[in-house]
């Protein structure tokens, strides 16, 4: 996405060819990005693709080599982190052990010499908020993985920060706790009405969070733009795995697949299709043979094995006997589980 | 039939402990409490109810707590500086501030009375002789045990706290009032105890620098001795190793409490570059490098005059003895003697340290060897504390009389040099053995190696660097060592800083040459020495040498 030359300053935050190097060696690359107020947006990316790097650069905690970072159309060049009045909030918390839960969130209003009542009020606010009410006096290495997420996130939103940073917030979970407390995160986050930016590696939690999605890969800002429309239309095939797309099909190939639905069409680069969208029809779409027949959580698959897509997991139709092992079968793809690239 | 293995390796460190630092030193407590072989605690209330004694030990502690406050206060920047920030020439410097840490104390004392005598470069200071000249030398010896034990705490510090507070919106001054120190106080804790330990156990600085009117509990010991006034000499001893023992306790307990794995985040940190909040640790960290380079350059500068003339004379003079010379050989033999004793030193402290270690990090199972290992732990510790000169002295009274009859034994000197170096060395090894995952070993053993074949595959890879490194502290530890020596060594066969203290002790010129400006030229070559030591074994890259 290019800048916006000619027009204003924009409110939130605003990257333009942002650049970060590690002793000469680029981590993040002429980075641009747009992030309006109120709205979260994840970055997503792979582990080393620069998304972290580009968080630091934000806060403040990398100086840029090229490029700006801006909020609300003030340049941050040389201010310092702690007086950009954004908070950040890593993976694994980085409660302070020396202090108890109710400190710990404490902890930015006592730097704002808030005095005493207000600051025990509004503890217990953001506790409640986060669903950890009680919890002030319990010191953290008594708390769950989770809990401690969650009074990270209390003490980040305590002083009502212009803008909140979550560094991978919740990859340390385990994937049940993950899910849920991903909802938690945006129900919070919309509550505060706060701006925020988000890293991960994980599809699922970017889009249960975020109203907007930048792709990160090899150190630069492959696509950014709504979650929705970036989900919808991924820039390139890599892009599209990015996403969760499990099968990218060649634009022919991707024509023969949609022609039994009908509909959906696929963009110049092919078309993406997820992990679930393939089906098993008769007659039409692309020839296979059964290489397997499977359980999964949500009912019987054919694994069929497709010339020139490889392995796909298909779903029957009805109630027929399945097709055994080595028998030829025909699949289609739901134009409702694609997006076409390019 | 563990415990049996576990005390047959440990069977020759605590018999040697036991016979050359344990039996002397209990020689000298029991000679404070018991007067003409009766128990008689009424000699050591007489000793302490003296007005001098009390003064002694009110300047010994008030001494060492000032010396102690001030390098903590100037190795905290330094630590920083030197172990999280990313400025050319940091290495060197690093390598350099550990140099006044292992410099003998005569060495440095000599350096300090160069420096602050009448005519020296800070003479108008008029310090000479004074308590601040002491506390001045305390501290630029031990600055660098500061900077090396939190400096190691330092530079595995997981940033993310701090960088999480600073995005919540603290300053740099909040940040490490409310992040970071909290974070290393156990490391600045443990500095501070033995700084403590160093400092109120000072010896050749105090003797050299503090002349008649400055003594604390060790000088005293020594000067009693030479006095002959036992019963004091040794009812001092005794309070002493009790007031270490309290302090050693008290650093376990500390210890003990100290960080579990999950109250501080460990990771390796790549030094950053240093921005503006980082100006003034920047500034006193330079100064500190100054100051330490101060002294040493003044004792080059006095060694290098005689009656204010530039000339060469105390070092041609190094290679011959007067007639009337306090010394008996040339400096040259005794250096000579030095390095053949720290050498006969080296291999029985790494020896002994070596099964010491071995022994600490094996696993213990069950209470029974918990509590044998920890006992053990607090035992080779104790040369750590308890005064150098009580422990010659104390052997002076036991092994070198029948039975024993050593006083004449080659081996003694560098024997009890190595008992002295033990703590550092085991201190060196125990981390490292520490860090090796037991399952590597149950994995060795597992594909059928022996014990033996174990120690060689799995922990000599790893352990052969700080091995090295501890070498080369026992060495330089011993060729300063002056304490214990300086009652030991046989006058035909003294070391270096033995020479170096008599030659200090005895002014006057002869000739060409003065006997403070030999003194100087031989501190100039112990110096140097040491240093050439230490800076080979800097080039190991041993982190846990800060592990005291």
């Amino acid at each position: 996405m290019s800048p916006h030359p000619g027009t204003g300053p924009r409110t939130g935050l605003e990257l333009v060819g942002a650049g970060v190097e590690y002793d000469g060696a680029p981590a993040l690359r002429d980075a641009s990005l747009h992030l309006p107020r109120g709205e979260v947006l994840a970055v997503l990316g792979p582990s080393g693709s620069g998304k972290s790097t580009l968080l630091r650069a934000v806060a403040g905690l990398e100086d840029l080599a090229s490029g700006s970072v801006a909020f609300d159309g003030e340049d941050l060049a040389g201010v310092p982190v702690h007086r950009r009045s954004f908070a950040l909030m890593f993976q694994d918390g980085q409660l302070f052990a020396h202090l108890s839960v109710g400190r710990n969130v404490a902890y930015p209003l006592r730097l704002r010499r808030t005095p005493r009542p207000a600051v025990r009020a509004r503890v217990a606010e953001l506790l409640e908020l986060v669903g950890l009410a009680g919890y002030a006096d319990r010191p953290p290495a008594t708390l769950s993985g989770g809990e401690r997420q969650r009074v990270a996130l209390a003490r980040a939103l305590a002083c009502e920060p212009r803008l909140l940073l979550l560094d991978e917030p919740l990859s340390a979970l385990d994937r049940g706790l993950r899910e849920r407390l991903a909802g938690d995160l945006r129900r919070i986050l919309v509550a505060a009405g706060t701006t925020a930016l988000l890293v991960t590696h994980d599809v699922d939690e970017a889009l249960a969070t975020a109203d907007r999605l930048a792709l990160v890969r090899g150190g630069r800002v492959v696509q950014e733009g709504p979650a929705a429309a970036v989900d919808a239309a991924p820039v390139d095939a890599d892009a599209a795995r990015q996403l969760g797309y499990a099968h990218v099909l060649a634009p022919d190939v991707a024509a023969r697949a949609l022609a039994p639905a009908g509909a959906g069409a696929s963009g110049r680069g092919g078309l993406a299709v997820r992990r679930t969208g393939w089906e098993v029809v008769v007659p039409g779409g692309l020839a296979g043979t059964v290489t397997e027949q499977r359980r999964t959580g949500a009912g019987p698959r054919l694994v069929v094995a497709v010339p020139g897509v490889g392995e796909v997991e298909a779903r029957l139709p009805g109630t027929g006997p399945a097709p055994a092992a080595g028998a030829p079968v025909r699949v289609a793809v739901d134009p409702a589980s694609t997006a076409p690239i390019g | 039939m563990r415990a049996l293995r576990l005390l047959a390796l440990a069977a020759l460190p605590l018999s040697v402990v036991g016979v050359f630092f344990a039996l002397p030193v209990g020689a000298m407590v029991a000679r404070g409490l018991f007067a003409d072989g009766s128990f008689d605690p009424g000699a050591l209330l007489d000793v302490l109810g003296r007005e001098r004694t009390g003064r002694i030990l009110g300047f010994t502690l008030w001494s060492a707590a000032f010396g102690t406050v001030l390098s903590v206060v100037l190795g905290l920047p330094a630590a920083h500086v030197l172990h999280r920030l990313d400025l050319p020439g940091v290495r060197v410097a690093r390598g350099l501030l550990l140099v006044p840490f292992v410099l003998p104390t005569v060495v440095v004392g000599a350096a300090f009375r160069a420096l602050l005598a009448d005519g020296g470069p800070l003479g108008f200071l008029g310090w000479e002789g004074s308590a601040a000249a002491i506390v001045a030398a305390l501290v630029f010896f031990n600055v660098s045990v500061v900077v090396r034990v939190v400096g190691a705490s330092w530079a595995t510090l997981d940033p993310r706290p701090a960088e999480a507070a600073a995005a919540l919106g603290a300053s740099p001054a909040r940040v490490l009032a409310t992040v970071t120190l909290p974070a290393l106080r156990p490391a600045i804790v443990s500095a501070a105890a033995v700084v403590f330990l160093f400092c109120s156990t000072a010896f050749g600085v105090v003797l050299t620098l503090g002349g008649q009117r400055h003594a604390t509990v060790e000088t005293e010991i020594y000067l009693l001795t030479r006095a002959f006034d036992l019963p004091a000499a040794a009812c001092l001893s005794l309070v002493q190793v009790l007031g270490v023992v309290a302090l050693l306790v008290v650093l376990g307990r500390l210890r003990a409490d100290g960080p579990d794995g999950t109250a501080v985040g460990r990771r390796p940190v790549v030094p950053r570059r240093p921005r503006r909040p980082d100006v003034p640790a920047v500034v006193v960290t330079a100064l500190v490098g100054v100051a330490s380079a101060v002294p040493v350059l003044a004792l080059v500068a006095t060694s290098l005059r005689v009656r204010g003339e530039w000339t060469l004379a105390n070092y041609r003079a190094l290679t011959g003895v007067d007639e009337d010379s306090p010394v008996l050989v040339p400096v040259t033999q005794a250096l000579r003697n030095s390095l053949q004793t720290a050498a006969d030193a080296t291999w029985m402290a790494l020896l002994l340290g070596g099964l010491v270690a071995v022994v600490l990090t094996r696993r213990p199972r069950g209470r029974g060897e918990r509590v044998v290992r920890s006992v053990l732990d607090g035992f080779f510790m104790l040369p750590l504390g308890v005064s150098a000169v009580v422990l010659g002295f104390g052997l002076l009274v036991t092994v070198a009389r029948p039975p024993f009859a050593l006083r004449d034994e080659p081996l003694l000197v560098p024997l009890v040099q190595a008992l002295v170096a033990l703590p550092l060395v085991v201190r060196t090894l125990v981390p490292v053995l520490a860090g090796i995952d037991d399952r590597q070993r149950q994995a060795a053993a597992s594909l059928g190696a022996s014990p033996a074949r174990t120690l060689l595959v799995v922990d000599l890879p790893v352990a052969w660097r700080p091995v090295l490194a501890a070498g080369g502290f026992a060495f330089a530890a011993s060729l300063g060592e002056f304490g214990a020596t300086s009652f030991l060594a046989r006058p035909d066969h003294p070391t270096l800083p033995v020479v170096v203290a008599r030659l200090l002790g005895t002014p006057g010129v002869t000739g060409e040459q003065s006997n403070p400006g030999t003194a100087m030229a031989g501190a100039v070559v112990l110096a140097a020495t040491v240093t050439v030591v230490v800076l080979a074994v800097e080039r190991l890259r041993v982190p846990s040498t800060g592990a005291l």
